[in-house]
Formats: C-alpha cells, structure tokens, sequence
C-alpha cells in the first residue's frame, strides 16, 4: 500500500523558472496560499540559460520604438499564427514588467544617459533586448529568486508532479509529485494550480535544454484532459555549437550577431544575402555595405537610418539557411556555419559584451572567439506549442488548471522572436499568478478523492518493482535520436509516419525497462518516468506536423515546400487526448479586429513566404 | 581502438559507501559531466548526479576531482587526464562540506536559508532607474554567481570548523555585497553582516576566490570592502563620535 503525505495550498505552481517564480510573487502578493513545486534547485531552471535578453519596447535606445512596432514586430515573426491579443498584451505589458525587474534589484547593462540599454536581435525592428551581457536568463531568475525568497513563498525543491488531480467535473484540484531525494509521494489539495514547466526540446538529441525539459507540463495537461496547440511548431534556434561532439546543441546567443557577427560558409560567402524572403526585403540589408554601416551605427551608439544585415533574420529563416549550406557542401568542418565576430569587434569590446560566450568557447571547445570564428548549427530550442489559454487570464480548457511561459501557447505563432521568451515569462507569469490567486479566492479547499491517489502513486512507483528490463537511458537516447533524425528541422510525411510508428515500439520499451528498484535519487527511475511524457509529447508534435501539408515558420515539410496560406494561413492545428489516445484537429484561428488588423501592415496576406 | 578512462566514483546514501571504480569509452572533447552521464545511462542506471547547463551557467554539477571542487560540465577530460598520474584512475566525490544524499548528489538547502536571511534590495519607489555603467559593473560582478557552493564547500570555516550556525560563507557575502554595492539601494546590512552572518570569522586566505568558476574576485571585491563597513560602523571610535555629533548614531 503507498504512503503519502498531503499538503493543501491556495495556488500551487509547477516549475520555478521566469514563469513560475514570477506567477508565485504575484499569488503571493495577492495573498494566496502559495507553493511551488520545483524538479532542480532554485534557481537551476532552464531560464538560467536564456543568453540574449527580454524585449520591452523601452524605447530606451531608440525612441521611435513603442509597443505597436513590438505588436507587429511578434505577428510578423509568428507568420501571423499568433494568438493576436496575447501579442498585444506582451508587447503593451513588457516594459512595465522590466522595470519592475529593477526595481527588485536586477542590474541590467546601462546606456550612455544611464538608462536600461537595449540590444538587436532578430526581427525587432528597433534595439529592444534589455540585457546584462550575454547571461540575462541568470540575472532574471536570480532577481526573482530572491523577490520569492523574501516573500517567504513555501518551495519544494527537487520534486516531480506526475499527474494533476481531477474532481468529477473534471476541474483540476490539485497535483501529485515525489520527492526526488527519497522517492517519498506527496499530494497537493490547489484551488489554482499553474503550470510553468518550460518546453520539451530534450526530445531531440541535438538540443539546447537540459534534463529538466522533458515535457511535463504539456503532457500533465494533455492528460488531464486539456487542449494543446501548435505543437508542429519547434524552434531550431540557428546557432548552437557543434563541435565538440559532446557539447552540439549548447546555445551560441543570437547576441552574437545582435553586436555585428556574421554568418559565412566554407566558401567565405556571407550567404544569408541570398536568403532574405520576400515579406522580409523590405526591412533587410541588399549588400555588405549596407549592412556593415548598420553595424557601425549600432556600435557608434547613432539612430539607425540604414536596414538590419541579413543575419538578424528570423531564427526560422537563418536555421533553414544553414541547413541548406551544410546540404549543399558548403558547410564547416564539422558541419556547420561559421560565425564570425572576432573580425567585426575588438576582443575588449566580445569580452564585455559576450563573456559568457567567449568563456564557452574557450572552456568547452578551446576556440577563442576574439581570434576565431565559432561553428555553429541548428539546435533545438524552443516550442512554440503548448497549451491553449485564455489571453487574458492564461487559464486553460480545464478549470483551475493556468499556464504560462514556454509550455503555454499562442504568443509566438509560428514561430517566436529571440527575446520575447523572456518578456512572456514575466507578462504571462504574472497574469497567471494574478488570475489564479483570484480563482483561489473565491473557493473552498477541495477534497481529494483518496482512489485518484493510491492510482497515481501506483503508477509512479510501478517502474521500482520490475526484476529485469534494460536501462531506461538507453531508450531515452534512442527516442532522442528518433526524434532528431524524423522529426527534425527538415520534415516529410514518410519521415513522420515513421516516428508515429517508432514511438509505438518506445512505448513498449518503456513499459518493461528497468531503473532497479532504490527511491533514493534513482536517475533511471526518473528516467523511466518522463519517458512517458516524452512520448506523448513527441506524438504530439509528430502528428500536427504531419498534418500540417504546408511550410509556415518553424515547421518545414520538404514534401510541401510552400505556405499555403488559403488552406493554413488561418488555421490552428488542436492536440488532445481521448479515451487514451492523442488526437488532433482543425480549427480556424480567431483573426485580430480590423483596428489591430490595420496596425499589422501585413505586406503579404496571410504572411506567405518563400 | 577507442579510448577508455577509470573513473573511480563515489557510490553509497549518506556518507555510507565507498569509491567505486568504471570504466567508460572516451569521444573527442568529452566532459566529465558527458561521463558521469555516459555510465549512468549504459551501466548504472542508478547513478546520482545533479546537472542542469552542462554549459558552466547554472552551478548544479559541483563534485570534488580529484581532491578539487570544480564543475564537471567544464573540466574537460583531457585537461584532468593529464594531471592525473599515468594509470590511476580520476577520483570523483561529492561535495564534502554538505551532509551526503547519495552518489555525487549532497544536500545544500542550508544554503538557501542562509540566503533568505539576507535583506533584499530597497531602492526608490518611482521607476526608471537611472544609473551609469561604472556604478552597474560593482554590482554585476556579484551577480554572475551561478551559486554552485563550491566556495562555500571549500571555505575552511565550514568545511573543517563547521560554523554553519554562526557564519554565512562566502556565497552569502557575495550576495550581500551584491545589494551593498547596488547603486540605488538604501538598506543596512551592516550589523547582520557582524552579528548574524559573522564575517569575522573570514581571515582572508582567499580559497573561496581561487575556486570560484565565475571568476569572482570574492575576498578583495566583496568580502574586504563588507569587514570595513563593519569597522567602520562598529569599531572605529572617530567614526562613531562623527556619527554621534550628526544625530546617527
């Protein structure tokens, strides 16, 4: 028979990276009861790792900047899958959200007049990247770190929520975790429950995320009955390591080529000059020239007045370009791109701008990037899938169930902006906080139901009690590899057929794999346990994008090479679970009114490229 | 061929166990984090460790190597090969300054309460903080700490004296500077920087600043400029008097 032990909360929040700290504070403030639940250490979480920075139309370092050019700026990169009004909630809340960061004592980078400074990236019409030199995620988490600390808010550290608990109306009630330290089972009574897990690239074997990103927020709530969208959209961020093997997939921040670094192939070509989509000429570089003055302006500190280089494309575009280099032999050593800043800036000025990447490259790969170029290659980042929410109250189809932040959906459409990760976590994080506290309010502590329980705790301890099997390490790598090779950046039907099927077979593998049976610290239970997410999640992702017959954004089929934009342009694909299994569906994605509309300025309908 | 290395592991639950010797295959440019992960995954399913970056960000995978506290996600196996003798195998422990969980895993939550002792920040109500950068690059060298704790592992006042009850340790004075040294904030800090966090305690042999993967100059930066705000407010009589005479005592 398990034990556990029962704990009752007003809020409890799942995950404590920008999102969950952040939506913890405001529950807090709001009076709430409030608990997070956290799988690393405070202040591990995955955020730690963001590089670049937060976009906030600040208008700090160009004062033409505002939040209808930010609005814009998202609908653009998304290709116009966005979810219009959370677009338009980020871009109008962020500035006031950074500033609030400030003041609880993060100390970003500075300006000449003493002002937050602002940094390019990527599809940001104007600098917008708050930032402190290159590690903005650890500053982010700390701040807020240390704002939960001081609010007293109670944390449980090192545990993993398994499943949400559900009454008979099918509102979510609460959650059950263990404690990973020593395997001990713990239920939580929540009038709100938040989820901020973060994402689920750990299905993909080159990625940048770590351990923690298997998943679990998208497939606790696709279990609990809760709808996800977007899942076939999968950022492959375009510059990652590559070389050495053991460290492919660490991120090379977009910062990079935001402080002037350039792209070129083995041929010294900087070819992203000839891969500029239409519906972005008219805001790009035409020649070297051009973009070389950007780069001066920018370091001078002057307005600009010239076009952005191509390298500051979208991450969508510039990942598919290096792709296409490396396919067509035009790739670096260990296939890749090169990417220079060591002849663009002086090793005073990398240094204080790029520490952490200079430091990276040095320790890990012994390439000092002041001398040489770096060789980067896609990696996967980032989902823009995850569960649909209300814009305003970031609550989900299931009652008292919130998400925010990466495992939440429809801020970046098809694909997201460098930068508007960590602005997102702090809106949203704060509106799901704030929404959740008032739900919380206005109920009684429910009671759980002592069968959904012993279930649960049955389920996450049934791995320990098999004799014999093999390492779930192994199939973990194996999926991962699964996913990398047939669900990758470069996508076709049969290709994804495939993973549906191999899925299948991880699914057996993982119902007889066996982690030994100790509860204490056990990695490969641990393992064995998330492998379950991860397979659901991956089919998640497997069948939207083989649903999906066009190219838009992130997601590309090279059996459908074009947008599409009369049959997609307008359509969200749905991903939910019934009796079992994961289905999807069609839906026509709610179009902004013709006053946001107009603020677009769509130069394509329907946001075709290519 | 390919290339195998011995690694001789620390495997037991708190404090109880002993070294326990593997062998694992080597690639090119391998950490020791890619072969703690490597085992765990291909012979010891059970294996204990922490890791979250395996990029040098985020602190989580601090062991001692060989006798020394570093991250595994940043020591390169050909750099501690070769300063490991020919043929021993590398020496992999948890931290020692923290009661042992299991494996390389130790339990470090008193560090978070040292943390949650420590005043936060208390700057002007209206936004907008203006600021230049001279005064931001005080603060911000404190808050490149990824709080791996392997200072706080290392600090002899810890370590062999075991004062968890009566001193912060290095890490708690890095985040005390970090506010001190804040350019708009107004709190004090000083008295508890005496009397609960007993930086006294710190002689200044600047272990703590050796081992910092952050690179943080922790004795001269935080901790040296933190002792005489504490002279100055507690022990200087001049000063005293001074404050004395302008109604701030």
């Amino acid at each position: 028979m398990s034990e556990w032990t029962t704990h009752e909360y007003d809020v409890v929040v799942i995950g404590a990276g920008g999102a969950g700290l952040r939506a913890a504070i405001e529950a807090s403030r709001a009076g709430a009861r409030t608990l997070i639940i956290c799988k690393s250490l405070l202040g591990k979480a995955h955020t730690v790792m963001a590089e670049g920075g937060a976009a906030a139309a600040l208008g700090n370092a160009d004062d033409r900047d505002g939040w209808k050019t930010h609005f814009r700026d998202t609908m653009k990169g998304g290709k116009y899958l966005n979810n219009w009004r959370m677009a338009e909630i980020h871009a109008k809340e962020a500035a006031d959200r950074i500033r609030e960061l400030e003041q609880w004592g993060a100390v970003f980078d500075r300006t000449k007049s003493g002002k937050i400074h602002q940094r390019n990236f990527g599809g940001h019409t104007y600098p917008r990247l708050a930032h402190v030199g290159d590690s903005t995620g650890l500053e982010l988490i700390r701040t807020l770190q240390e704002r939960g600390v001081h609010l007293g808010i109670d944390v449980h550290m090192e545990y993993t929520v398994r499943e949400l608990l559900l009454d008979d109306s099918g509102t979510c009630v609460g959650c059950i975790a263990y404690d990973r330290v020593d395997g001990s089972l713990h239920a939580y009574s929540a009038k709100s429950t938040i989820l901020a897990t973060g994402g689920i690239t750990r299905c993909w074997s080159v990625c940048s995320g770590s351990w923690e990103y298997t998943g679990d927020g998208h497939a606790l709530a696709l279990w609990a009955g809760a709808e996800l969208i977007d899942m076939e959209f999968v950022q492959f961020h375009p510059t990652g390591m590559v070389w050495p093997p053991s460290v492919r997939g660490i991120l090379v921040t977009e910062g990079v080529r935001g402080e002037g670094g350039v792209l070129k192939n083995s041929e010294g070509k900087r070819f992203m000059f000839d891969n500029i989509p239409e519906m972005f000429k008219a805001d790009t570089a035409e020649t070297e020239e051009e973009a070389d003055e950007w780069v001066r302006q920018v370091v001078a500190g002057e307005k600009l007045s010239v076009r952005r280089p191509p390298e500051l494309l979208t991450r969508d575009v510039v990942a598919k370009a290096i792709n296409k280099e490396v396919a067509e032999g035009r790739g670096s050593p260990h296939g890749g791109a090169f990417l220079d800043i060591a002849t663009r800036r002086s090793t005073e000025e990398i240094i204080a701008k790029l520490p952490s990447m200079h430091h990276q490259f040095k320790e890990l790969a012994a390439v000092d990037i002041t001398k040489e170029s770096m060789e980067v290659g896609p990696t996967a980042h980032y989902v823009m899938g995850g569960v649909r929410v209300n814009p305003e109250s970031q609550e989900s189809t299931v009652p008292g169930l919130y998400a925010a932040g990466e495992v939440a959906s429809g801020l970046h459409g098809a694909n997201r902006l460098g930068g508007n990760s960590l602005s997102d976590l702090i809106v949203f994080g704060k509106r799901a906080g704030e929404f959740a506290a008032a739900r919380a309010s206005e109920l009684d502590q429910p009671s759980l139901k002592k069968k959904t329980i012993v279930s649960a705790a049955e389920s996450i301890l049934e791995p320990l009690g098999r004799e014999e099997g093999e390492n779930p390490g192994a199939i973990y790598d194996d999926l991962r590899e699964m996913m990398q090779q047939k669900v990758g950046i470069i996508r076709t039907a049969a290709l994804l057929e495939e993973a549906i099927n191999d899925l299948d077979n991880i699914a057996e593998r993982t119902k007889s794999c066996n982690p030994g049976s100790n509860k204490r610290y056990n990695s490969g239970w641990h393992q064995a346990l998330d492998l379950g997410n991860m397979i659901d999640v991956s089919r998640s992702c497997a069948l939207a994008a083989l649903r999906r017959t066009e190219s838009r954004g992130a997601h590309t089929r090279d059996d459908h090479p074009q947008s599409d934009g009369e049959k997609w342009g307008h359509t969200t694909i749905v991903v939910k679970m019934k009796e079992g299994k994961v289905i999807i569906q069609e839906e026509e994605l709610e179009q902004p009114p013709p006053e946001v509309e107009s603020r677009l300025e769509r130069s394509l309908k329907g946001g075709e490229e290519e | 061929m390919t290339k195998k290395v011995s690694l001789r592991i620390f495997r037991g639950e708190k404090g109880e166990g002993d070294l326990k010797e593997y062998e694992v295959e080597l690639d090119e440019g391998m950490v020791l984090l890619d072969c703690i992960h490597r085992l765990q995954h291909e012979q010891e399913s059970d294996l204990s460790s922490r890791w979250n970056c395996k990029a040098g960000k985020c602190g989580s995978c601090s062991a001692e190597i060989n006798g020394k506290a570093k991250l595994m996600c940043m020591t390169r196996m050909s750099d501690i090969l070769a300063e490991t003798p020919e043929g021993k195998p590398i020496d992999v422990r948890p931290l020692r300054t923290f009661p042992h969980i299991k494996d390389l895993v130790t339990d470090v939550s008193w560090n978070y309460e040292m943390a949650s002792k420590v005043k936060g920040i208390k700057g002007p109500e209206e936004p907008d903080w203006e600021f230049h950068q001279f005064e931001a690059d005080r603060a911000q060298e404190f808050r490149t700490c990824i709080e791996c704790f392997i200072c706080q592992n290392t600090c002899h006042v810890l370590r062999e004296y075991h004062k968890f009850e009566d001193f912060g340790g290095p890490r708690t004075f890095v985040r005390i500077a970090n506010f001190e040294m804040h350019p708009m904030d107004e709190e004090d800090r000083i008295s508890d920087v005496k009397d609960v966090f007993g930086i006294g305690y710190c002689n200044i042999t600047k272990c703590c600043t050796d081992v910092c993967p952050a690179g943080i100059n922790i004795t001269d930066n935080a901790i040296i400029p933190l002792k005489e705000r504490v002279v100055d407010q507690h022990y200087d009589p001049l000063a005293i008097i001074w404050r004395k005479l302008r109604g701030k005592a």
